[in-house]
């Protein structure tokens, strides 16, 4: 099997050394695994998480320690938002597979999403202990250390936890690559090899620096999701529709909406752009750059309040496409007026980002 | 390119460059030093071994003491703080204490300072052979006395050592809280803390207080009748503990109390008593040695007792050489009180004049203001009359005389 290559261009906001993983891994990912793997693994892709743990139990009850397996079954776990289940599952490939870092990361990764980062740090510390020089689990503990930090400058600073909606931004490790045994490499460099596939990023928080601060989404899994509980269909390459019930999607484009108008209400201009896709179409095709500095300073330069509120939407989606028509109320001390938008946002991850924005 | 992380080289340089400048300040010309003996209460021997840690870059151990530190007050924010920072370390360089981004500045410096006060205060303690002068002599019934430095944000528990004679003993230091705009309180509203010799009038337990008062409240009769004199005014000047959400408050934070952490208002709160204790706060607590102490304690008793044999003496002009021209009652002058004094001698034929449960505090203040407090037992020809004295001398012309007299 092959992981999906498609995935790969869809991770433009990664830091970059984690692309690069993930591109280095599909070609290791696949020796690994046997006989039914790579169906389970395409069930998984395709979103058919009840199919894909019959499977893998299938699978298990002929191998039952088999770690591949087990893996997979806390990845749909995951997958399944059953974060119980698949810290069990986790934990307990952990006891029997100490030296996998694999199982610490994405326990670290589920303990974050419910706020436990203190297991979430033990966990990695693990995985670095037993690899150590294990990039995702680095960077993740990265994460996990500034959660941490945020939450002690909130007891030092008595903050009112603003810093506590900032999304889980954890890649979880989707491929059991560093197995026990001949021929698997510790990753160190990404010049040799990695032990990442498809890292799933969830909703991340707008990145701080001026590179594509938004749509860093990708191949969602909602169990890394830290908001959105519900399942969303991955949608992993061009070929697997999204099967979502429109309804879901609907609700989803409407949040997407609403927290836009929001941030742009707020002035919070990181999290208004951070609802703008990576391929979001500019005014007049100006660079992003330019295009989110002009923003900034429409936004957050504007003095005194912005209030933007709509009209009832019309949303129409289609596969991963979302069409949205509203009117448009914005007021700002300097100026204030009603318009016709036209959102066109694409779906990414579990969440919807803006493509083209058209005012009439 | 790969995201092993740099942990990143973390200097606290800032807050130690601060403690260097905080170098202990210099003290009168007749008090002693402060040694470099150290202090075991409270959290500043953690904080200590934590800074050390961090001087020597060695993050980890000082994360984890400082996790420890948490474990033991979990309310203590400097101490998150510097558990923030060193987490934030381990993913970024840091340049500063309190290096959150956006972190509100003011809340980083009262922490900052915090910090810089706890650790001189724990380098600094007093040694046993100095003595605060403000403890002259203490009646036998009181146990101990409180004495505050604002400037150190420290306060001190002496306790009455009867078997050496009445010499303060030190028992214990501890971090404290003052105004917002520092010492010398001199009017309503100023936020500040008044300095001078006080004592607690009241127990306010913990059931009747606001949370903002923590454990207890102990008010204090600030102003004092000196206060008055001098035009001070103001009113509510408690030592209270610390409400429940914060371990303890940054160094200047109060209206003008003086706060403790509720743990240290529990121990020293047994040792108070009411309408007894002493609470002498001063901006920068004069020390004097043991020697120098017995000397001024014993010239101050000798002009005490000639002021109480002259006037059993019944010699007026002897007498009322011990008041200044500038003395004060509560409803006469000099001038007035001498009159009535020679009117009322002259019609005696005996006068016998008991002092008992004297004490003798100095103000801290710039003039040389004892306070005198005793129980009074008058008898004479015609009159008998007990009643608890407080006065005031001024050391005049290298002479101590009254300035103030009243009931207490």
């Amino acid at each position: 099997m092959t992981l999906n290559s498609p995935i790969q261009p869809r991770f433009p906001l990664l830091k970059t050394w984690r692309a690069v993983a993930i591109g280095l891994a599909i070609g290791v990912a696949s020796p690994a695994f046997a006989d039914n793997l790579p169906e389970i693994q395409r069930l998984i892709k395709q979103g058919q998480y009840p199919q894909a743990l019959e499977k893998v139990d299938e699978y298990l009850s002929s191998k039952p320690k088999d770690a591949q397996g087990r893996f997979l079954k806390g990845l749909i776990y995951t997958e399944m938002n059953k974060p119980t289940e698949a810290i069990a599952t986790f934990t307990k490939l952990t006891e029997d597979y100490p030296e996998l870092p694999e199982p610490y990361n994405n326990l670290a990764v589920l303990y974050a999403q419910q706020k436990q980062y203190d297991k979430a740090r033990t966990a990695l510390e693990m995985a670095i202990r037993t690899h150590p020089s294990y990039a995702i689990a680095y960077e993740n503990l990265g994460d996990v250390y500034a959660k941490l930090a945020s939450q002690a400058y909130d007891k030092a600073l008595q903050l009112d936890s603003a810093n506590s909606a900032t999304q889980n931004k954890m890649a979880l490790i989707r491929d059991l690559i560093t197995t026990s045994g001949k021929g698997n490499v510790k990753p160190t460099m990404p010049a040799t090899s990695a032990p990442v596939a498809a890292p799933v990023v969830a909703t991340s928080k707008p990145a701080t620096s001026t590179v594509a601060p938004t749509a860093s989404i990708v191949a969602s899994t909602p169990g890394a999701a830290a908001s959105t509980p519900k399942i969303v269909e991955p949608k992993v390459s061009a070929p697997v529709a999204a099967t979502a019930p429109a309804g879901t999607a609907a609700d989803d484009v409407s949040k997407a909406i609403a927290a836009w108008a929001s941030a742009w209400s707020r002035k919070d201009v990181k999290g208004y752009l951070s609802q703008y896709a990576s391929d979001f179409k500019t005014p007049k095709g100006i660079p992003r750059k330019a295009w989110e500095e002009e923003r900034e300073d429409r936004i957050a330069g504007k003095p005194g309040k912005i209030s933007v509120s709509y009209d009832e939407p019309q949303i129409v989606i289609n596969g991963d496409r979302a069409t949205a028509k509203f009117r448009q109320h914005y007021k700002s001390s300097s100026l204030s007026g009603s318009t016709n938008k036209t959102l066109i946002l694409v779906r990414a991850g579990n969440r919807w980002l803006i493509q083209e924005e058209n005012a009439r | 390119m790969i995201a092993v992380h740099k942990f990143a080289a973390f200097s606290f340089a800032f807050l130690i460059a601060g403690l260097a400048c905080a170098a202990p300040a210099a003290n009168p010309a007749t008090a002693g030093q402060l040694s470099s003996s150290v202090s075991d209460s409270g959290p500043e021997p953690q904080l200590a071994k934590i800074f050390k840690e961090i001087e020597g870059k060695r993050l980890d151990m000082a994360l984890q003491l400082t996790e420890n530190l948490l474990r033991q007050y979990p309310n203590f924010r400097l101490g998150h703080l510097i558990k923030g920072d060193l987490l934030l370390a381990r993913t970024q360089q840091i340049k500063s204490f309190g290096a959150m981004e956006g972190a509100p500045a003011d809340k980083v410096d009262d922490l900052r300072a915090e910090a810089i006060i706890r650790l001189k205060g724990y380098r600094e303690k007093p040694e046993a052979k100095f003595v605060p002068r403000y403890l002259l002599q203490m009646p036998p019934d009181q146990r101990y006395a409180i004495v505050v430095d604002t400037k150190r944000s420290r306060l001190y528990v002496y306790e009455n050592d009867l078997t050496n004679g009445g010499r303060p003993r030190f028992v214990a230091d501890y971090y404290m809280t003052q105004g917002k705009l520092g010492a010398d309180k001199l009017s309503e509203g100023d936020k500040k803390t008044p300095t001078g010799v006080y004592h607690v009038t009241a127990n306010l337990p913990r059931q009747k207080l606001a949370d903002l008062y923590g454990n207890g409240a102990y008010p204090l009769n600030y102003p004092n009748e000196w206060d008055k004199r001098q035009g001070r005014n103001g009113s509510g000047i408690w030592l209270h503990g610390t409400p429940s959400n914060t371990f303890s408050r940054p160094p200047r934070a109060s209206d003008g109390c003086v706060v403790l952490a509720n743990q240290d208002l529990d121990v020293v709160a047994k040792n108070l008593q009411v309408g007894l204790t002493p609470v002498i706060i001063s901006n920068s607590v004069e020390w004097l040695s043991l020697d120098d102490w017995a000397k001024e304690r014993s010239e101050l008793n000798k002009a005490i007792e000639a002021w109480r044999s002259d006037w059993e003496s019944r010699d007026t002009d002897r007498y009322l050489k011990h008041y200044s021209k500038r003395f004060k009652s509560a409803d006469q002058n000099f001038e007035e009180f001498a009159a009535q004094k020679k009117q009322v001698n002259a019609g005696k034929e005996w006068i016998k004049i008991k002092a008992d449960n004297l004490s003798v505090f100095r103000n801290p203040s710039k003039e040389e203001v004892v306070v005198v407090t005793f129980d009074q037992d008058y008898r004479s020809t015609n009159l008998n009359n007990q009643m608890k004295k407080r006065q005031y001398w001024l050391r005049e012309d290298g002479k101590w005389k009254i300035i103030y007299e009243g009931s207490a």
